[in-house]
């Protein structure tokens, strides 16, 4: 086990030291420096765009940009290019702001798919089943954006209550329950449009799980056995349904920035997607690349722990 | 014995192909046929469209008309300023106009086909590269170069590409480069390959050991032949349905990236470009919104519907019992 866990975790090291090099490369060897972000700045001659390529060592070939990087990331030394501030604290700062964001809109997606997806599973070929297939096919296939404005607009008209950005500006006065009242509101909607799509995917996952699970023999015994039909679903077909969700739930966390630019931007939510787009905009090289970095180390890290949970859980892997 | 053989044979049904019986099961599912249905009429539209709004120019997508801005769909042409040869076809705006007066149909016509030829050459590139890696890494997997052989290197460079967040990459390859649709396409197709490669490889892995390709070899037939005119087409199930839903991601991509600012530029009309635009019209000029918004849903249901229904019937379990 501890043999596993170690080999696993070399494996990851290595993977991450690509992942790093590509994305370097990716982002250095695309056209478009931060010096040439403001060509039509005519204050800017050819030897000030010098000095700022040098001082952010865009002069120097790849490798040694690279070097510069990675020795600055374990440092604490690495500086945005736009503001000179810290990249670990601002990406801190903001991750802090995504982190409600996506516990609740996770929290919201898996209390949502599983009730629908057993039921769907146990009751196949009800109305039920086909209607719940029908619209998560549906929330799958409109535009997020498309939906997340209907909503605002349904929200803001019927309930007069403002969802964008993190807070209602000029309630800093107001009484504790008040202000958070305020937050629960600007949270919640965020976090369910961009609950939805999971939701829908989730949910047909555990459905054809759960079908899978109902064909087989030790449910047919469990129900021989005389115990009642939700012992049954619940204690035997649930258990053992449920174990591949535990490699889901490393997958899920690249959307903890990736998938939220979209949904933090409409919402003017400042998390981390929502940095990374700006740092893309401004060609913060640091940002992106830290951004991509700390995405791939949770992936990794994810999918480590689920490898881990899943062996704990389920008896019948070995190593 | 042989006698009841052949009666056994004669009472049986006539065999049929297995695209012959994959179909007779989708054709069940009413939903994905109709759907597979809708899809060919939306081909046959984006291609009129392409025409009648580009060399037979019958609905003009780009005559600009100020003084007939944000008129309500089906709305009947009657300006007096605006010159006869500019009024709509027909002398009506069936789904409106925009905020520049153009006619929003003739818009969303032209935009059927830049939509569709997003995902499709999109899709395109998505089947081309992950076969290809698929196909080595299942047929070359024991080969050995050096000290790792193909298939680890293939497979760990898929995990390398599964740990970048997709749509993050997307945004910084399409803000960085020069916006041009060619770039979308190239960039939704080089992000989203790994799934087939990892489903060829899967089916190869089966194929690889089975006699057709060991007869193939024995013929001295080239390997790349092998490859891809011999097993592909045993393999092509799952790469036809990752192929349909591919399309309708690609589709939505397009639009996430329109929303951004990052998608196809104008003067092309895209569904996705369309609907960003309209976005800042939502309380003056709804259709703007509306139109374009419900055209994609319409669209990658068709398609995510059409591909469910299609792993349905190239699954290997169901059979035609009906």
């Amino acid at each position: 086990m501890v043999n596993f866990i170690l080999r696993n975790i070399w494996q990851r090291i290595i993977l991450l030291i690509f992942i790093s090099i590509i994305s370097h490369a990716i982002v250095h060897l695309a056209p478009g420096e931060p010096a040439l972000v403001d060509p039509s700045n005519p204050r800017m001659k050819a030897e000030d765009i010098q000095r700022i390529r040098a001082a952010f060592h865009l002069d120097e070939p790849l490798h040694v940009q690279y070097v510069y990087w990675v020795k600055d990331l374990f440092t604490g030394e690495l500086k945005s290019f736009k503001d000179n501030q810290p990249v670990m604290g601002k990406i801190w700062e903001r991750f802090l702001n995504s982190l409600p964001l996506f516990v609740i809109a996770t929290f919201i997606t898996w209390c949502l798919a599983f009730p629908v997806g057993i039921r769907a599973a146990v009751h196949r070929d009800s109305t039920f089943d086909r209607s719940s297939t029908f619209i998560s096919y549906a929330l799958i296939s409109i535009p997020g954006f498309f939906l997340s404005y209907l909503v605002i607009i349904f929200m803001v008209k019927t309930f007069n209550v403002p969802v964008l950005g993190m807070r209602t500006f000029g309630l800093e006065d107001a009484s504790f329950l008040f202000q958070s009242m305020d937050r629960v509101w600007h949270l919640t909607i965020p976090a369910l449009m961009s609950a939805i799509a999971g939701t829908a995917v989730l949910s047909r996952y555990v459905r054809s799980q759960m079908s899978e699970v109902l064909h087989q023999d030790y449910m047919r015994t469990a129900r021989a056995k005389g115990l009642p039909e939700d012992q049954v679903i619940y204690r035997h077909g649930l258990r053992n349904a449920l174990l591949p969700f535990i490699t889901m739930f490393g997958l899920t966390i690249p959307a903890l920035i990736g998938g939220s630019v979209i949904f933090e931007q409409i919402f003017s939510w400042p998390g981390m997607g929502r940095l990374g787009y700006e740092a893309i905009l401004a060609r913060d090289f640091p940002i992106i690349l830290t951004l991509n970095f700390m995405t791939a180390v949770l992936v990794l890290v994810g999918t480590l722990v689920s490898d881990i949970l899943y062996a704990v859980v389920d008896p019948r892997i070995k190593f | 014995m042989s006698e009841s053989i052949t009666t056994l044979e004669m009472e049986a049904p006539p065999s049929k192909g297995l695209f012959q019986e994959r179909w007779d099961i989708l054709k069940r599912n009413t939903m994905a046929y109709g759907s597979f249905w809708f899809l060919m009429f939306l081909l046959a539209l984006a291609f009129f469209g392409k025409v009648l709004t580009r060399y037979i120019v019958v609905f003009d997508p780009k005559v600009v008309r100020l003084s007939e801005k944000f008129l309500p769909p089906l709305t009947v042409f009657k300006s007096s300023i605006t010159p006869l040869e500019d009024a709509p076809t027909f002398g009506i705006y069936l789904f409106g106009t925009d905020e520049l007066g153009r006619d929003v149909f003739a818009r969303m016509l032209e935009g059927t086909s830049v939509s569709l030829s997003v995902g499709f050459v999109a899709v395109g590139i998505m089947l081309t590269v992950g076969i290809f890696f698929g196909g080595i890494a299942g047929y070359y997997g024991r080969v050995k170069l050096g000290f790792i052989t193909v298939d680890t290197i293939i497979m760990r460079f898929v995990d390398i590409m599964l740990c970048f967040p997709t749509f993050f990459l997307i945004l910084t390859v399409v803000a960085l480069l020069p916006p041009s649709i060619y770039n979308i396409m190239i960039v939704i197709g080089l992000t989203s390959w790994m799934g087939t490669a990892r489903f060829v490889r899967a089916e190869f892995l089966a194929l690889r050991d089975q006699d057709f390709v060991a007869a193939a070899r024995s013929q001295a037939i080239p390997e790349w032949r092998i490859i891809f005119i011999h097993m592909v087409p045993n393999a092509i199930a799952p790469v036809l349905v990752s192929a349909t839903l591919g399309v309708a991601s690609a589709i939505l991509t397009e639009s996430a990236l329109s929303f951004l600012g990052f998608g196809v530029q104008p003067p092309d009309a895209t569904w996705g470009n369309i609907l960003s635009d309209g976005k800042n019209f939502l309380f003056d000029a709804p259709w703007l919104t509306f139109i374009p918004g419900f055209t994609i849903l319409l669209v990658v249901l068709a398609f995510n519907l059409c591909g469910e229904g299609l792993r349905e019937a190239f699954n290997p379990k169901m059979k035609t019992t009906s």
